[in-house]
């Protein structure tokens, strides 16, 4: 039996080879998609943060480090901070940077939240990071950033 | 539009925040998946905010984008003076609106 050129997916060489060149040009394009997207998450970040300093930690971002379904991805977020009259978390923004869209929920606290925590669940798109940015009552704004390995894709994300 | 299903924490104290979870059905089609028949994306169809009230007064709010999964789960903290009502409000991208109510009691 002569079946050498054929893989276990039933492929022959020749069309191996040309499938494999056009995986390396998906590939190619893939990055660039990614750096784009980046680049659309930096930009959303920059338009809601401003001018304002941005402090790196100070929140308690929970994401599992790896996604077996990018459809549904647990998150939650909580800055412990105290609710006083003049001061509070007045929001957490969440973003994927290298979803299709890179906002993916933003949460406004008040006075009566008497704590700023929430949680949700999430479509990742592909591995990628999860930002948290907290904003303070006074203007102050907190960032922190975790790594989730997506497994399965969520296309929808 | 959906059934709403909410859980309040039982175990309230006077003026210290208390978890309340909240779970709406709801496709949250993105916008992103495609229709293999026709080749082009289904259209977006989300729930895109989320309100919560206190008595009659905003205490939580929620903006959604596409990237909320189907059936969108929240949690959150309340905190009370006194017993009362609180008011759950789904809105959708069409502008239904899906509301709940439950009360809770605060210990004296």
């Amino acid at each position: 039996m002569n079946d050498q050129n054929v893989n276990l997916c039933g492929m022959t060489r020749r069309l191996m080879v040309v499938r494999s060149a056009a995986l390396a040009a998906l590939l190619a394009s893939g990055i660039a998609i990614g750096d784009e997207r980046i680049e659309r998450a930096r930009a959303a970040m920059k338009k809601l943060i401003g001018e304002r300093a941005i402090e790196d930690g100070g929140i308690t971002l929970k994401t599992p480090s790896i996604a077996e379904n990018g459809n549904t991805v647990p998150v939650s977020v909580a800055v412990d901070a105290p609710f006083t009259a003049d001061r509070y978390v007045k929001a957490i923004h969440l973003f994927a940077e290298e979803n299709p869209a890179p906002e993916v929920a933003s949460f406004f606290f008040t006075r009566a939240s008497g704590k700023a925590s929430a949680s949700t669940r999430i479509r990742l798109a592909k591995t990628q990071r999860v930002i948290a940015i907290a904003e303070f009552s006074d203007g102050r704004i907190l960032r922190t950033a975790n790594e989730v390995k997506v497994t399965i894709g969520g296309c929808g994300g | 539009m959906a059934k709403p299903r909410v859980k309040i924490s039982k175990k309230i104290k006077k003026a210290e925040p208390f978890e309340v979870k909240t779970l709406i059905s709801h496709k949250m089609e993105s916008g992103q998946r495609k229709n293999e028949e026709t080749g082009e994306n289904f259209p977006r169809k989300i729930i895109n905010t989320f309100i919560c009230k206190l008595d009659g007064e905003e205490v939580f709010r929620v903006k959604l984008y596409p990237a909320v999964s189907a059936n969108p789960f929240l949690s959150f903290y309340v905190t009370a003076e006194k017993s009362g009502e609180l008011e759950f409000i789904w809105i959708e991208d069409d502008g239904t609106e899906t509301q709940y109510k439950k009360s809770f009691e605060v210990p004296a």
